[in-house]
Parts: structure tokens; C-alpha cells; sequence
């Protein structure tokens, strides 16, 4: 990951790309920008694009039968928006909605693809930043899996610091 | 530092969360030497234990300000303590938060549970004196909503950035969700000239501390604050031995450094 120096850029996301890919990449970004609460898709749904956050938060959902939709990360500016569109099945396994307004480069994923397959040294670079990102939600999940704040031993409210 | 409990008054006590209180304690005669932020006192309740528990905040040279969660006898028995009650305080104990190495660096101040409170006054040091210090960043991470410290303080924290995320968020949280180091993101800091001030739970610790060496922050300027349990806390018994560290006496602030050897092996 590069080191930041001044918070994330609005592309942090993307910033891991060599310059002449990024520049081509962003040359199919469209600008985007949703009002709070704006459900921007669906588990489930089809895949068919990404985004890049520039700014506000999107907190990732699911839904759970009888309790509607229960967030399980939020994430905010720099931060690679949906991953589903890369490999089949292609349908998005959250939900995504705005926390407040958000600014966010747009994608068009079949679009994106066919810049991948036309320029495969692109697509290996895209896809090692997109991976990295896969990795990184993981790491976040397993790490709250191992229940961060309560070490094991503990009673269920956790004990001191 | 004297070796016997001298006798502490509770003067104020607040319901921080449904398990945790922050009680302020004013000596009855003689007052215990001057807390330094990061440091730790042993805490009597009588008839019941002795344990340790950091300084939340440090008001004024005489009055001392901790924050408990009831997790255990001891605990649960200093957050039943009623204002006027008495407590035995030896003190002060242990390594600081050292802030006069963070000078002129940005800062992290990342704190994991009821880690929050041995990091409150080291934020207030730092707000007091502003001017000396790059951007400071204060991330906190809890359980649930419920659990999360010191909330009304955060607006005075969140300048240039603070945030707070949770794990499990109830119906009500409109914060982050996720855990600590994800905020980490969005933080303002220059990794070759910052300083981390960490505290929470051991493997949150080694979880942040990881995140940030990969970012690119000196091990040696990332503090940790660790725990053993402690006794007799004068260096004496052994109960808080960490490899070669006393950690009542070469901790609980310990340069990450000096502890990644020692927490990421798996017996000692
Ligand atoms: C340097 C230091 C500073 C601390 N600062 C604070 C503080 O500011 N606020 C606060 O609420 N707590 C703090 N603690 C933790 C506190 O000392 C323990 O929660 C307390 O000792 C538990 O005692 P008990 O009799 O209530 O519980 P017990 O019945 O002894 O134990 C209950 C649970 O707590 C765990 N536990 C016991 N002692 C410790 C310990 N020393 N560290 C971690 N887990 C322990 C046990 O494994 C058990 O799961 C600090 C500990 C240390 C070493
Ligand atoms: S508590 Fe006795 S040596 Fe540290």
C-alpha cells in the first residue's frame, strides 16, 4: 500500500496504478454524486459498475430477514466502492447506501473490462489494486471475527484495556 | 510513590456506560505525587482488592480521575462506590505516554474499548499545547455503540480529525462501522513523521500496530500500552513479568519496538 502523506486522495484507491494507467482508466470515470440515503445498489443485483469514493460515507449492508438491513462496514473517501463486478457471478453480495451526501468517480465495469483485456499489463495492475482491496476488507472481517475489543478469557463485555 | 494505600475520597462519580464509571478522587490528608499521563495507580477497595487502573485524567496535581469497567469483584466494587466513599490509592506507577519524542510529529492517538481512557489525558496535553505538535488524529473503536467512551468529547477531539466506529452498531449508530484500523484510511498524518499512541486490547494493538508499520510509521514511534496482572506494581513480585520487562515498572507504555518480540511469540 502507498504510504499516505495527507489523508487519502479523493483516488487513493486507484493511486497504486502506474501513472499511464490511471490516466487511462480515469479517462472512463464519469463524475457522480448522490444525497443522503440514496440506496446505490442492491445485494443481489447486477454488478455492472464501480465507483471511487471522493467523498461522505457509503455504509455496506445486508439484509436480515425481520430486522431490514443491519450495516456491516461503512467506508468512506478513497475508498474502491463493489468488487462483485470482476468475477462471475457478477451480482453484488451487499448492499450499498449513502451516509450524506457523496461525491464518487463512476465506472462502468464492461467497460473496464475490455480496457483490461485490450491491455492486459493495465489488468494486471487493475486487478492486483482491486485484490488488494478484497484483502484488506478480509483482513477487517477476520480481524472482527476474533472480537477486537474483548480478548478471549473475558466475560462478554470485554475487561480492561 | 509510597508503598501504603493513602486514603482517597470519592468526591464525583459518572455512569460513563452501562458497565463503566469514571470516579474523582480527592485525598483525605497527604496527596500521592503527580500523575503523568499513560501512568497507572492501585486502586483498594476495601475488603474486596486491589487493582490497577490508569489515569483518565489529571485535573490538577491532588485529584485523581480514573475511568473502571466492571468486569470482575475488584472492579465491580470501585463502580459501585458512591461519592464519599473511601478507596486506598498507591501510586503514581509505570511509564508515561512519552509526548516529548512525538514533538513536531503528527499524531495517532487509536484506542481500542475502554483503552480510551489511559489515552484521555494525553489528548488533553496535547490540545493544551497545540502549537507543538502536527495534526492530531483520534481514532476510537468499540464493541458496540454502547460501549463507546467519552462520546460528548469527541467534537473538542474531531478537530483536525477524530472518529469513532463500532463493530456491531444498533439501530440508533450513525457512525462507522468496522474495525479501528479501517478509519486509519482516512486519517491525516505523515507516516515518517508521526508518532502513535496506542491502546486496547493486546491483539488490537498488534492488529494497529501491524496496519501502521505498513504504512510506514517508525516501530519505535508507535506506543503501546500493555497489561499484565499486577501485585505488588513496585517491581518486586513478578506477576506482571512480559519476557525480560516488569511491566509495572518498564511499562505499561512500552515502544512497539521493544514489544512486537514479545507479543507476537507464543508462549513465554
Ligand atoms: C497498567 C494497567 C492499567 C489498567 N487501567 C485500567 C483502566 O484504566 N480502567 C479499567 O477498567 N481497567 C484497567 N486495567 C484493568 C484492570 O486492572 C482489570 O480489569 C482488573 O484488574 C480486574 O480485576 P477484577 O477483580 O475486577 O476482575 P477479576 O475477577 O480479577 O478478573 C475479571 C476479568 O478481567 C481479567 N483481568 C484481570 N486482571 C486483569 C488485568 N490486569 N488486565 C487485563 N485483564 C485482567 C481477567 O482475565 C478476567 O477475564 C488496567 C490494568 C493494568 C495492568
Ligand atoms: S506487579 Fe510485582 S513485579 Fe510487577
Amino acid at each position: 500500500m502507498t504510504p499516505q502523506t495527507d489523508g487519502p486522495t479523493a483516488e487513493a484507491a486507484l493511486t497504486a496504478l502506474p501513472a499511464e494507467h490511471r490516466t487511462r482508466l480515469m479517462a472512463l470515470a464519469r463524475e457522480a454524486a448522490f444525497p443522503g440515503a440514496t440506496r446505490i445498489f442492491e445485494e443481489g443485483g447486477e454488478a455492472d459498475r464501480f465507483w471511487v469514493i471522493r467523498s461522505g460515507t457509503v455504509a455496506l449492508d445486508v439484509h436480515v430477514p425481520g430486522r431490514g438491513q443491519a450495516v456491516v462496514e461503512t467506508i468512506g473517501r478513497g475508498a474502491l466502492l463493489g468488487w462483485s463486478w470482476l468475477c462471475p457471478p457478477r451480482r453484488w453480495h451487499l448492499g450499498a447506501e449513502t451516509r450524506g451526501p457523496v461525491r464518487a468517480w463512476e465506472f462502468d465495469a464492461a467497460a473496464v473490462r475490455g480496457l483490461c483485456s485490450e491491455r492486459p499489463e493495465l489488468g494486471l495492475a487493475l486487478v492486483t489494486v482491486v485484490a488488494e482491496t478484497i484483502g484488506d476488507r478480509l483482513r477487517a472481517t477476520r480481524t472482527r471475527l476474533l472480537d477486537l475489543y474483548g480478548p478471549p478469557g473475558s466475560p462478554g463485555n470485554g475487561t480492561g484495556p | 510513590m509510597t508503598l501504603a494505600p493513602l486514603p482517597y475520597r470519592v468526591v464525583d462519580r459518572r455512569d460513563e456506560t452501562h458497565d463503566t464509571v469514571t470516579l474523582v478522587l480527592e485525598p483525605a490528608g497527604e496527596a500521592l505525587s503527580p500523575f503523568a499521563p499513560g501512568q497507572f495507580a492501585m486502586l483498594y477497595a476495601f475488603g474486596v482488592g486491589e487493582v490497577p487502573v490508569s489515569v483518565s485524567r489529571t485535573p490538577d496535581a491532588r485529584r485523581l480521575t480514573h475511568t473502571v469497567r466492571a468486569v470482575g469483584a475488584v472492579t465491580r466494587a470501585l463502580c459501585g462506590l458512591r461519592t464519599g466513599a473511601w478507596v486506598g490509592v498507591r501510586g503514581p506507577f509505570g511509564t508515561c505516554w512519552d509526548l516529548a519524542a512525538a514533538r513536531g510529529h503528527d499524531l495517532l492517538v487509536i484506542a481500542g474499548g475502554i483503552g480510551l481512557a489511559p489515552l484521555r489525558p494525553l489528548i488533553d496535553a496535547v490540545l493544551a499545547d497545540a502549537r507543538e505538535y502536527g495534526r492530531l488524529n483520534v481514532l476510537a473503536g468499540a464493541r458496540s455503540p454502547r460501549e463507546l467512551l467519552y462520546q460528548d468529547e469527541f467534537p473538542a477531539w474531531g478537530r483536525p480529525f477524530g472518529a469513532a466506529t463500532v463493530d456491531r452498531p444498533d439501530d440508533d449508530w450513525t457512525g462507522r462501522v468496522g474495525v479501528v484500523t479501517t478509519l486509519l484510511g482516512e486519517a491525516r498524518f505523515t507516516p515518517a513523521d508521526t508518532t502513535a499512541f496506542v491502546c486496547g486490547p493486546e491483539v488490537m494493538m498488534r492488529v494497529t500496530a501491524r496496519d501502521l508499520l505498513h504504512r510506514g510509521v517508525r516501530p519505535d514511534r508507535v506506543q503501546v500500552s500493555l497489561e499484565r496482572n499486577m501485585r505488588c506494581a513496585t517491581g518486586h513480585c513478578g506477576h506482571c513479568q512480559l519476557g525480560p520487562l516488569l511491566l509495572c515498572r518498564d511499562g505499561p507504555v512500552v515502544g512497539y519496538d521493544r514489544a512486537e518480540p514479545l507479543l507476537t511469540v507464543r508462549e513465554l
